[in-house]
């Protein structure tokens, strides 16, 4: 990596009441780049994700998104400056329909600092994206399989034109065909220039799309490498990732 | 009755419906987005009413009635923005039960800003230009006014939904009802939003409120009403639904026409009166339509409202310190009545204060522990009193035999009631206490031969050697004294672990074999029950009782003193109860807008001490003492 990293974390810890969940986070996510953040159910993945976000009221450290300081920022601005969110519940509004919810992501045109345009997405172009969506866009967002609605999800944050995504267990609770799509989605959206922060149990869907990985367990970084790395060491996966 | 007089009446029922549906969706859509409890509603509502009043008497004419009703929504409009921006803004990531308290605040203060503009007396506004005079319909009389207020309600329904069908901000409106969190991660400034919303609502209510210029007198009660109605009509139709509460306000106005045209009927020489029954039965129907649809007609769950306010603290047991602390004011009471001797005044405050203690700390048990916010503990106080009362005036029962009397009466009123208000949580179940409450305050308003109506019981006073003040003090504080100790002790056993179980993670406590419906539904039994001996003390010392002094104010001033003491103490409302009771017996004293300096104390507190006094002096405990 050459460029400034998109996204650095320092510091980062994150409390629920008197629970500390995250204890000091360092990692960063560059220009471009898939980064995994791999760990158990409850090893502080999706924690992260929210509290990078602003979405976790007790946080400290210091979260830079090019260069700015978001950790004090609301989720509102943060996701202004081209953060894309994707919770892993979805969190599909359910009485909109697909396209009204697309309508509720939607920002205006964004560039990267440089000065090169972020890629702009519009229903149609989402819709070629993920073609099951356009088959039903007027259908209500209560009423889709949980596939269809994590690919609504996706759609949504992307309808905001980001820079980068925080893209929460995407492969969590749906089919294994969507799975596959869903790894082929994020080899595609990664071409267009976009950077995701990728939160992932499932070592095999990782394997398809990160450059990158940090694991996590209890709330802290026990390894750091690339994708092959982490593939050629069995130990680190029995220690931190298979059940 | 003919059909057509029927069919008359129906009609008619309409532009009531219309007045319902414009005070209540309001309500629904900012309580759909904000979460937020509006209890300052009907309080715009009535504003409405005065500053229409106002346009069509100083300008008058056609532009002064029709461009004033326009201007007032405008208004009213901006009025519920300042509200939002000035107050509510400070205040979203409070524990809902503030916000209900702040918003309580604005209502004392509206009614006093209100009275000192326009005064206490009714106002009756012009009649409407153009819609002065009458249709025929039916061989009757219909004023047009009235046709045009039922037309009114459907075509403001019609824009309302196409606003929210196609407009942007109308989807932002339906998507944050559902999930405003996630709306703002998607880079919606919830704050503009949030102020849109309470500016559209508070619009609504005040074009309802000025649309009444030409049917009704503008009057100071009106807020308290409307809110009351807006409730029903909001609960009944489902929050957040505005064609919900166009539904729900037919219905209720419907049913209220009906009970009006069948007027007196005779049944087997007894003779009923419907139109009597008009306060029951808007509150019957909302009833009725809870326990079948708990989320109303066209309701649906709330959606997980994501708290960002930290989690409560669990209740801890007394220290040494605070047990000392308590017996030393315990002794200090006990020497009141010497220091009394001076000043006779000091035993009337002390038994008010007594009694606002049975009754909050009563209430705290099921608000705090129990997690059910109840907005109705009047009815139970109401029973109480009541039943002590009538015993004297009609059994002549001693007066041992009558405060004995008074906590089973109210034990019986809390089991029926709450057996249906178990079935249900959060703002629901604050809403059918309430109209529990409204049944108890109607019945005991309406059945003047039992009662006596608006005047009351009077002659209720205690015999010797209680008609002392110094005697009926001592015999207060033994009973308060007892009621909180029993209370506690509740808490403390596994009774009172099973409750807080039942309030944190229902489901979990399921798991785990607790009936929590059953264990709630006792313990809101336990409640009313104690607090029917606050209810039989108040009836003695004041040696009367009215439909006045057990009307809603009485449940909200619960409401303010748990939650000014704070909720997850035990010493929290027995603080709250004395300093509300003595700074309304001082407040009340000093000034004719008692209630607007009372309203402003509740609100310099609410943004002072977001957790209450009590829980703000133990939170600045644990900060001196250092982190643990």
């Amino acid at each position: 990596m050459n460029s400034p990293p998109m996204l650095t974390v320092e510091g980062l810890s994150a409390w629920y009441g008197a629970a500390r969940i995250l204890y000091d986070l360092n990692f960063e996510v560059g220009r471009g780049e898939v980064v995994a953040l791999m760990g158990r159910n409850g090893a502080g993945k999706s924690t992260t994700m929210k509290a990078v976000m602003g979405l976790i009221a007790q946080r400290e450290g210091a979260v830079r998104f090019e260069g700015t300081d978001i950790s004090r920022l609301r989720p509102f601005e943060i996701a202004r400056l081209g953060l894309g969110f994707t919770p892993e519940d979805r969190r599909i509004f359910a009485d909109l329909t697909v396209l009204e919810n697309l309508d509720i992501g939607r920002q205006p045109p964004r560039q990267f600092p440089d000065g090169t345009p972020a890629p702009l997405w519009t229903p149609e172009r989402l819709f070629a994206l993920f073609p099951n969506l356009a088959e039903m866009p007027n259908r209500l967002g209560g009423r889709m399989s949980g596939g269809e609605q994590q690919m609504l999800t996706v759609a949504r944050t992307l309808m905001g034109n980001p820079l980068l995504v925080l893209l929460d267990e995407p492969s969590e609770g749906v089919a294994p065909l969507i799975v596959e799509q869903m790894a082929t989605t994020i080899v595609e959206l990664k071409k267009t220039g976009l950077s995701i922060l990728l939160s992932e149990q499932n070592i095999h869907f990782a394997r398809l799309v990160a450059d990158r990985v940090y694991v996590l367990e209890k709330g802290q970084i026990h390894w750091q490498g690339t994708m092959a790395q982490l593939a050629g060491n069995l130990d680190i996966q029995r220690a931190y990732l298979t059940v | 009755m003919t059909l057509d007089a029927l069919l008359f009446q129906a009609i008619n029922g309409l532009s009531s419906a219309s007045g319902l549906f414009f005070i209540a969706v309001g309500l629904s859509l900012i309580f759909g987005v904000t979460r937020i409890i509006n209890l300052a509603h009907g309080s715009l509502y009535m504003m409405g009413t005065y500053i229409a009043y106002s346009f069509a008497t100083k300008i008058g004419g056609v532009i002064g009635f029709w461009g004033g009703i326009l201007a007032t929504a405008i208004i009213v409009g901006c009025i519920g923005a300042l509200i939002e921006i000035l107050l509510l803004r400070r205040i979203y990531r409070a524990p809902e039960l503030f916000q209900l308290l702040a918003t309580f605040a604005l209502v004392l203060v509206f009614n006093d800003m209100t009275h000192w503009i326009w005064g206490s007396e009714d106002l009756l506004g012009p009649r409407a230009p153009g819609l002065a005079g009458s249709v025929e319909l039916l061989g009757r009389r219909l004023p047009s006014y009235d046709l045009f207020l039922a037309l009114a309600g459907p075509v403001v329904l019609l824009i309302l939904h196409f606003t929210l069908k196609v407009t942007r901000f109308g989807r932002l409106i339906r998507a944050a009802t559902q999930d405003r969190e996630m709306v703002g991660a998607l880079g919606v400034n919830q704050a503009v939003l949030f102020t849109s919303v309470f500016a559209l609502g508070a619009a609504l209510a005040g074009l309802g409120g000025a649309l009444q210029v030409a049917r009704e007198p503008a009057t100071l009660a009106t807020d308290l009403i409307a809110l009351g109605d807006a409730f029903v009509v909001v609960v009944v139709g489902g929050m957040g639904s505005i064609t919900g509460a166009y539904l729900a306000a037919v219905i209720i106005a419907e049913v209220k026409a009906l009970c009006i045209g069948i007027g007196v009927v005779n049944f087997g020489g007894i003779a009923v009166n419907f139109s009597k029954f008009t306060l029951v039965a808007e509150f019957l129907v909302m009833a009725i339509v809870l326990i079948v649809r708990p989320y109303g007609l066209l309701g649906k769950p709330q959606g997980a409202v994501r708290s960002v306010a930290e989690p409560e603290e669990p209740i801890r047991a007394a220290t040494p310190m605070l047990k000392l602390l308590a017996a030393v004011v315990l002794g200090l009471l006990l020497f009141l009545p010497v220091l009394a001797q001076s000043s006779p005044y000091l035993m009337i405050l002390g038994i008010d204060v007594l009694i606002a203690v049975i009754f909050a700390t009563s209430l705290h048990f099921i608000m705090g522990p129990g997690g059910m916010h109840s907005f109705g503990h009047a009815a139970y106080f109401g029973l109480g009193a009541y039943g002590a009362a009538l015993l004297v005036k009609w059994l002549a029962a001693p007066m041992g035999i009558a405060l004995a009397a008074a906590p089973l009466v109210a034990l019986a009123g809390a089991l029926l009631f709450g057996w249906f208000a178990v079935r249900l949580s959060g703002v629901y179940l604050a809403m059918l206490t309430l109209a529990f409450a409204q049944i108890v305050w109607a019945a005991v308003f309406q059945w003047e031969g039992f009662t006596g109506g608006s005047n009351g019981v009077i002659g209720v006073w205690p015999k010797p050697p209680f008609d002392q003040g110094w005697a009926f003090f001592l015999l207060t504080l033994a009973l308060a004294t007892i009621a909180v100790l029993l209370l506690r002790r509740f808490l403390f056993a596994p009774f009172g672990y099973a409750m807080r179980a039942g309030r944190d993670s229902p489901l979990r406590a399921e798991a785990i074999g607790i009936d929590v419906k059953r264990i709630h539904w006792l313990a809101f039994a336990i409640a009313g029950c104690i607090c029917g001996v606050a209810g039989g003390l108040f009836a003695f010392a004041k040696g009367s009782i009215s439909p006045e002094s057990i009307h809603v104010g009485r449940s909200i001033d619960g409401l303010v003193m748990v939650l000014l003491g704070g909720i997850q103490t035990l010493t929290g409302p027995i603080v709250g109860a004395s300093v509300f009771a003595l700074l309304q017996d001082t407040i009340m004293r000093q000034t004719e807008y008692w209630r607007a300096l009372l309203g402003a104390v509740i609100l310099v507190l609410v943004l002072a001490f977001p957790s209450g006094i009590v829980g703000a002096f133990s939170n600045l405990w644990r900060r001196l003492r250092g982190p643990s």
